[in-house]
């Protein structure tokens, strides 16, 4: 889009080399501080998680990047381009077309058919054809192993197809960026292992850089190039996954991974 | 009155009567459609992120709802001509009960929409959906599946509020009565045939209503 050259550079240009930059970033809910000065940048293509106990902000900040609230004070780059403090509506939507989301209770859209849940935002955002639309669809619900499903709605579906299907909708917008939300917490036990196998699969077979908030401890180790380990909105420790799941530093993280695992 | 039922007066009034019906249902028809769509702009109104639109539009709306029809009525026949406006009975009728309506239905919309979970919006906003995609694909009909049997009582009380009309002397079904009645001066007959005729629509429409939520609202 020819409006793209027009939005100013930012004054700080974040690193090349780093797709998501958060500097001194404060989230407040009333008294209640969520996030309390957090750095912290990712590097494309990487596998980042998220882990600490719940109310320490790791969901705040995957609705931040997605835009669903905004931050008190502080600054996040995405891809060099400032998405807070807000540089307008327009290049807001700018910055979240290369972002996805799945979310925890999986927000289809029930009045939609499979298909049309995955086509609609392809087709009325990036103005692809409907027929482009549905052969991306179609090759999706076959990678999640939906392939048969398209014309069933949503409320026909186990809940661990339905988080398959969110995460075919997600990825049919080719984001650059894919944020999970705790996506198997809502899910019965037995249904976990398949979503988990797919975002596993996706993890290896492309380039996309995926921030992950889950309490699923193995998963997070097979997947992550990076885990962060929060507590009452800080990063109190990160590596890779080996050093925090092997020989965590922080008293915190010990005690945490203790209870969890 | 002596109280024997004529049945010959019954027949006399049937044409009158049909004129009635047919008009009544006009207005029925499109009062509701009125009622319909200005009520989902007051709820649009009602949503808004501005305090600059939401308050006059809460004003309004309140100042329409909590007023009687008939005031309305009046006020839109006999004063608005004063200042030059001036329609006939038949379309004032239409417009001051499908302005009525449309604050009942406003409130209706508004609760359809908000009981729309959360989660609906924000799957929208990953989405990247413009505005008017979140609401006429997303929003509304989820929104509309659930008011349905609501917007669908509103028509039922529109139907039971066009005698008022006769008040402007509209020729719905009351008013044909009334006119028969002061040429034969027999009152029995027409506004027993009017009173049938009202639960002859109203029930099965409600029947039908009924049939439609356990339809819909599952």
């Amino acid at each position: 889009m020819s409006a793209e050259n027009a939005i100013p550079a930012p004054e700080n240009p974040a690193a090349t080399d780093e797709l998501i930059r958060f500097d001194n970033v404060t989230k407040r809910f009333g008294k209640n501080t969520v996030l309390d000065n957090l750095c912290f940048s990712v590097k494309p293509g990487k596998h980042v998680t998220l882990i600490g106990p719940s109310g320490s902000g790791k969901t705040t900040i995957l609705r931040l990047l997605m835009t669903l609230m905004k931050p008190e004070e502080g600054t996040i780059h995405v891809n060099g381009q400032q998405l807070y403090p807000t540089q307008g509506e327009k290049q807001l939507r700018e910055i979240r077309k290369n972002i996805g989301m799945v979310f925890q209770q999986f927000n289809l859209f029930p009045n939609m058919t499979v298909l049309r849940n995955i086509t609609e935002a392809p087709v009325r955002v990036l103005g692809l054809s409907k027929d482009e639309a549905e052969q991306r669809a179609r090759d999706l619900l076959d990678l999640v192993g939906l392939g048969d499903r398209c014309d069933a709605k949503p409320t026909q579906l186990s809940g661990g197809q339905q988080q398959r299907v969110a995460i075919a909708r997600a990825l049919a917008m080719r984001p650059q960026v894919l944020l999970l939300d705790e996506v198997t917490s809502a899910l019965d036990p037995e249904l976990v292992a398949g979503v988990l196998d797919v975002l596993r699969d996706i993890a290896r077979t492309t380039d996309i850089t995926m921030l992950c908030v889950t309490h699923e401890m193995n998963f997070a180790r097979d997947i992550s190039d990076d885990v962060l380990m929060f507590d009452s909105g800080r990063v109190i420790e990160s590596g890779p996954p080996e050093k925090i799941f092997g020989d965590p530093e922080h008293e915190r993280t010990r005690e945490f991974l203790g209870a969890v695992l | 009155m002596n109280g024997n039922w004529d049945w010959s007066a019954v027949a006399d009034f049937m044409p009158r009567f049909w004129d009635g019906v047919l008009l009544t249902l006009q207005v029925l028809a499109l009062g509701s459609l009125l009622s319909f769509s200005l009520g989902l702009v007051w709820a649009f109104g009602l949503r808004s992120a501005s305090r600059f639109v939401r308050w006059p539009v809460n004003v309004v709306t309140e100042f329409i709802r909590n007023t009687p029809l008939l005031v309305q009525l009046f006020f839109l026949f006999f004063v608005l001509p004063e200042w030059g406006v001036q329609f006939s009975a038949l379309t004032t009728g239409t417009v001051a009960i499908g302005l009525h309506y449309s604050t009942y239905t406003a409130q209706v919309y508004k609760a359809g929409i908000d009981a729309v979970p959360v989660g609906q919006w924000e799957a929208a906003t990953a989405l990247s959906l413009p505005a008017h995609r979140t609401w006429f694909a997303v929003i509304l009909p989820q929104a509309i599946r659930r008011i349905v049997p609501a917007l669908g009582n509103y028509v039922v009380s529109m139907l039971k509020d066009t005698p008022l009309l006769a008040g402007i002397s509209v020729l719905e079904m009351l008013q044909q009565a009334r006119l028969e009645s002061a040429s034969t001066f027999q009152y029995t007959e027409p506004l027993t045939v009017v009173g049938v005729a009202f639960i002859l629509i109203a029930y099965p429409a409600s029947l039908l209503l009924r049939a439609l939520e356990r339809r819909l609202v599952r």
